[in-house]
């Protein structure tokens, strides 16, 4: 099959669906590849390692379209790429099927499959070809670094010879893909950070960044993310206001916030309002990466970067990934790559669209004249839902101390139980045993004792050595042999010799590969 | 006659034999501490060969040099892979010495109880000892024989299993007769039987019956017992061999025998005690063999297995920091030890921290794993015990898994309903990224799925261990 990407129409848009690394890739499956000339010029690849990686480069556009079997590609078609699709074609890329519906249309009616990028289910095994993960990745990268570029201090709090540099606040609004990355940047960058979300298991995750979570004293039971596929849900009035005052009470504290609230096929929600950008220091930066929905702040103006009356910068711009069009490019063509080895099973260059696979299923919005959106939910739920955990309380000195006094309690008591039975078996034992067998006896119970004393010393490391040791020693009943084999009949003699001979291996051998194994043990 | 020259002998290398164990607590005392052991062996051995046991003492020494020959070839010549069985094997030869030598006390007593005074008054060693014994300590004696000869006799059939079962001649599963531990108790049972008719009688014909029960008990004991519980098996027939030698000791009024018996045995106890602690299992659970049925429905775990190929982790491996290998038998059936081994000195030249981590149960013998690592010269100080390790999985980049699986079983955590629930494992799993190498999908021992191969951070590494680590070590630089 040949694959083809031809080059971006979409204004401003400068990722590419195809690398040349991805290239070699996809020829590995079995698969031609051809690229419009300039396609990758604007992330970064020329025509030359285009065809360095085997990739054919054709002229023009509408002869790329026309010879490939499979299009990839970043925006969703434009009308005249629509226009272009044929029967038996599949098209893979972005396409926001809720809102597109004229385009399915279309192409339902060309006979052309239609692969979404944009709806491969979130389960486990299609992470790989998440491209919203990787492109919100990146957007959540970018957007802290466009807030530095607009924000007049350090992130990081110095105190250098000039005189002391408070570190910025960050506050991250929803802890999605995007969120966590703004959250990793910005604690890397030295910043203080904070992070909001609705959903309380991303606490956890939260933490484990290096951002401190906002906890809302909110008795309410907030549904977990498992129930609604990984996204957040509408949250009830009262949990708004509760939250709203929250930020409220943040605000003039906060030098940076970068929201990033979406809910599935609605509009942003709004949580950063007027008042609280106007309670912001001057000089704050507002990061809506939310703007393509309408914007987190009602002052969001989308694409563009607007200043307000107290000098607040609230950048509301969407192409984030594009800004950053080397590295999207690099993961995007890798999701699709990924999508095309699920739908080229036997690496023959055969594509076998397999209707039955959750996956594929999942992200197919048109095929054999059809429109196959939505889908039906996945076989596999997405994440499974966390078991509640019981917090438990950190024990206070007081409960420590008496924890070990009871242990300690414990231990004497067990031990003197110990002892007293012991010692009262030991008289039992003395009562009615002759003289001669208690001799022996105390023997064998002191030995015992210093048995357990000393082993308990060992080092787990040389148990084996021990075993070994221990096998060899035990062969001392090679004694008991030696002192009978001179003193009997013929069957005594026999038995004793076989039984010096036995042990004789065992003394030997044992203590030789104890010698063995212990040279072996050596420091660094 | 008294041997004054013996006795003291036999305090000194009473003493050396405890110095021997105890200088086990390092590596570099115990190079020493080996050397205490043969001494104190020699010692014991020259003293009884020149006092109690002189008579006929060319034909002990032939026996004792050709015995030792054959030794030096076993010692010499095994592999440390194989160190399992060879100590199995080892213990079965103690089982069977501890039958014999109980036997020829039995006949001993047999016939000093026959000879009227005049000639018992003649007796020498042994014998003479006997003679003087009344009538109480007679029955005691026959009570420590009868003793001797059971465990003895255990413990050379259950070595014999469990050498089998460890070099692959018998089926490692637990198999069990038709009856299953009603044979057990039966067996048992008639060997109790046997002791009073012994003990009231003094007749060679109850005593041979008990050794054929004791033979079929340690048979069907160590039958019932799948292989990956070996370690305590191993162990804890080390411990009865030990237990055996006292109790012959009792009976011959040797209390040097008795000292060493002490110690062996409750050095195997310990053993046991220490494994079946790192398997959340009672003795008497391994002991009578498989696993209890789950309490409840397991959890189903979710998600898929993702393979990755050498490249990947070789790359994963360049780009760490801290690595962590944890191996398990399947490096031992592999013998992939030397090839880790160069993996490990190879990220160690470039610098990064590189650790193993060894649970106590990790392959099929106490401290299994160590003696492998130690002889593919990994320096000891860079391998670290469970307790040591486990809080520092979170800070590390790479987790390998080598031929592991339950020992790192997240479900033993998470899955009360799970049957190895509450055991400690090695919680490789907060590592940023685990590699598995694995010969294929499938689970371990004892049949758990292991929640491990589904986790996102988790990547199998499918291949014999050797091969895949063949594949690795050209790509590491």
């Amino acid at each position: 099959m040949k694959i083809g990407t031809p080059k971006e129409m979409f204004e401003g848009e400068r990722r590419v669906a195809m690398t040349p690394e991805s290239a070699a890739q996809l020829q590995k499956l079995g698969h031609d590849c051809l690229i419009e000339t300039g396609a990758g010029a604007e992330a970064g690849f020329s025509d030359a390692d285009y065809s360095a990686a085997g990739v054919e480069i054709t002229k023009t556009a509408a002869s790329l379209w026309k010879t490939a079997d499979v299009v990839a590609k970043v925006r969703a078609p434009e009308e005249a790429e629509v226009k272009r699709l044929r029967n038996g074609q599949t098209l893979i890329s972005f396409i926001n099927p809720a809102a597109n519906d004229k385009l399915l249309k279309s192409a339902a009616k060309k006979g052309s499959t239609v692969v979404a990028m944009d709806m491969v289910p979130r389960i486990s095994r299609a992470q790989k070809m998440d491209a919203l993960s990787s492109m919100a990745n990146i957007a959540g990268y970018r957007a802290v670094i466009e807030a530095g570029n607009n924000f007049g201090r350090f992130f990081t709090g110095q105190i250098t010879a000039a005189g002391k540099v408070p570190p910025a606040k960050v506050l991250v609004v929803g802890a999605g893909v995007a969120g966590l990355a703004a959250v990793g940047t910005s604690t890397s960058l030295g910043a203080i950070t904070y992070a909001f979300d609705v959903r309380p298991e991303v606490a956890e995750q939260i933490e484990s960044m290096g951002a401190e979570f906002v906890f809302l004293d909110f008795e309410e039971e907030q549904a977990d993310g498992a129930a609604t596929g990984g996204y957040a849900a509408v949250s009830s009035p009262e949990f708004r206001e509760a939250q709203l005052a929250k930020f409220r009470e943040l605000a003039p504290d906060i030098d940076i916030v970068i929201t990033t609230a979406l809910i599935p096929n609605r509009d942003a929600p709004e949580l950063w309002t007027e008042d609280m950008v106007a309670a912001m220091k001057p000089g704050s930066v507002i990061v809506d990466l939310a703007a393509e929905k309408g914007g987190n702040c009602k002052l969001t103006v989308m694409d563009e970067k607007v200043v307000t009356e107290n000098g607040v910068t609230i950048i509301g711009f969407t192409d984030f990934p594009s800004r950053m069009a080397a590295q999207a490019s690099t993961l995007y063509s890798t999701n699709i790559r990924h999508m095309m080895t699920d739908l080229t099973p036997k690496k023959d260059g055969v594509i076998d669209h397999n209707m039955e696979d959750d996956v594929i299923r999942g992200a197919t919005v048109t095929h054999s004249k059809a429109i196959t959106f939505p889908p039906p939910p996945p076989k596999i739920a997405a994440i499974a839902a966390a078991p509640k955990k019981e917090a438990v309380p950190e024990p206070t000195a007081k409960e420590k101390r008496a924890a070990e006094v009871a242990a300690f309690k414990a231990q004497t008591r067990n031990q003197v139980t110990l002892l007293v039975v012991g010692g009262a078996a030991l008289l039992a034992v003395g009562l009615v045993a002759p003289a001669s067998f208690m001799q022996h006896f105390i023997v064998f119970v002191l030995a015992v004792f210093i048995g357990f004393q000393v082993i308990w010393g060992v080092a787990h490391s040389l148990h084996t050595p021990l075993m070994a040791v221990t096998n060899a020693i035990s062969s001392i009943i090679i004694l008991g042999a030696l002192m009978q084999i001179g003193s009997g009949s013929f069957l005594v003699i026999l038995l004793a010799a076989f039984g010096v001979f036995m042990t004789g291996i065992n003394i030997f051998g044992g203590f030789l590969v104890t010698r063995r194994m212990l040279a072996m043990f050596q420091k660094s | 006659m008294e041997y004054g020259f013996t006795t003291a002998a036999y305090v000194v290398s009473a003493v050396l034999f405890i110095l021997s164990l105890g200088g086990l607590s390092g590596q570099e005392s115990a190079k020493r501490a080996v050397w205490y052991g043969i001494t104190g062996m020699a010692l014991a051995v020259a003293a009884t060969l020149i006092g109690p046991g002189s008579g006929l003492w060319y034909l002990s020494m032939i026996m004792i040099v050709g015995g030792g020959y054959i030794g030096y070839q076993l010692a010499t010549k095994v592999q440390m892979t194989q160190m399992p069985e060879l100590v199995a094997a080892m213990h079965s030869l103690v089982g069977l010495a501890a039958v014999f030598v109980g036997f020829i006390a039995h006949v001993e007593l047999g016939s000093v109880l026959a000879m009227d005074d005049a000639v018992k008054k003649a007796l020498e060693g042994f014998a003479a000892l006997l003679a003087k014994k009344d009538g109480v300590e007679i029955a005691i004696l026959r009570v420590e024989l009868f003793l001797g000869i059971f465990i003895g006799a255990i413990t050379f059939t259950g070595s014999i299993i469990a050498y089998g079962k460890l070099a692959g001649r018998v089926d490692s599963a637990a198999t069990k007769l038709p009856g299953g531990h009603m044979l057990n108790a039966g067996a048992a049972s008639l060997s109790l039987i046997t002791l009073i008719w012994y003990f009231n009688t003094g007749e060679f014909f109850p005593l041979f019956l008990m050794t054929l029960a004791a033979l079929f008990i340690g048979y069907h004991l160590i039958m019932g017992i799948g292989g990956a519980d070996m370690p305590v098996v191993v162990s804890m027939l080390n411990s009865y061999s030990g237990w055996a030698a006292a109790a012959i000791g009792f009976s011959l009024g040797n209390d040097l025998m008795i000292v060493v018996g002490a110690l062996v045995g409750s050095s195997g106890a310990i053993l046991s005690y220490i494994m079946c602690k790192a398997m959340n299992r009672s003795f008497v659970s391994v002991i009578l063999g498989g696993f209890g049925g789950p309490a409840g429905e397991q959890m189903a775990v979710e998600g898929e297995q993702i393979a990755i190929e050498a490249e990947g982790v070789a790359m994963a491996l360049n780009e760490a920091d801290s690595v962590v290998i944890i191996p398990g038998y399947g490096m031992a059936v592999a013998q992939a030890q030397s090839g880790v081994a160069e993996l490990v000195r190879k990220l160690r030249a470039q610098g990064k921290y590189v650790r193993f981590a060894i649970h106590p149960v990790a392959g099929r013998l106490p401290g299994h794993m160590n003696v492998l690592l130690a002889e593919a010269k990994v320096p000891y100080d860079i391998v670290m015990e469970m307790d040591e390790i486990n809080d520092d999985f979170p800070e590390t980049d790479v987790a390998i898994v080598i031929g592991s699986n339950d020992i790192v079983n997240p479900a033993a955590q998470d899955d009360p309903n799970s049957p190895i629930a509450g055991m400690p494992v090695l919680e490789c799993w907060k590592a940023k990224q685990v590699f598995v190498s694995k010969r294929g999908q499938g689970t371990g021992y004892s049949g758990i799925e292991n929640p491990l191969f589904f986790k996102e951070n988790t990547r199998m590494f499918y291949g014999d261990a050797k091969a895949s680590l063949d594949k690795l070590l050209p790509m590491i630089d």
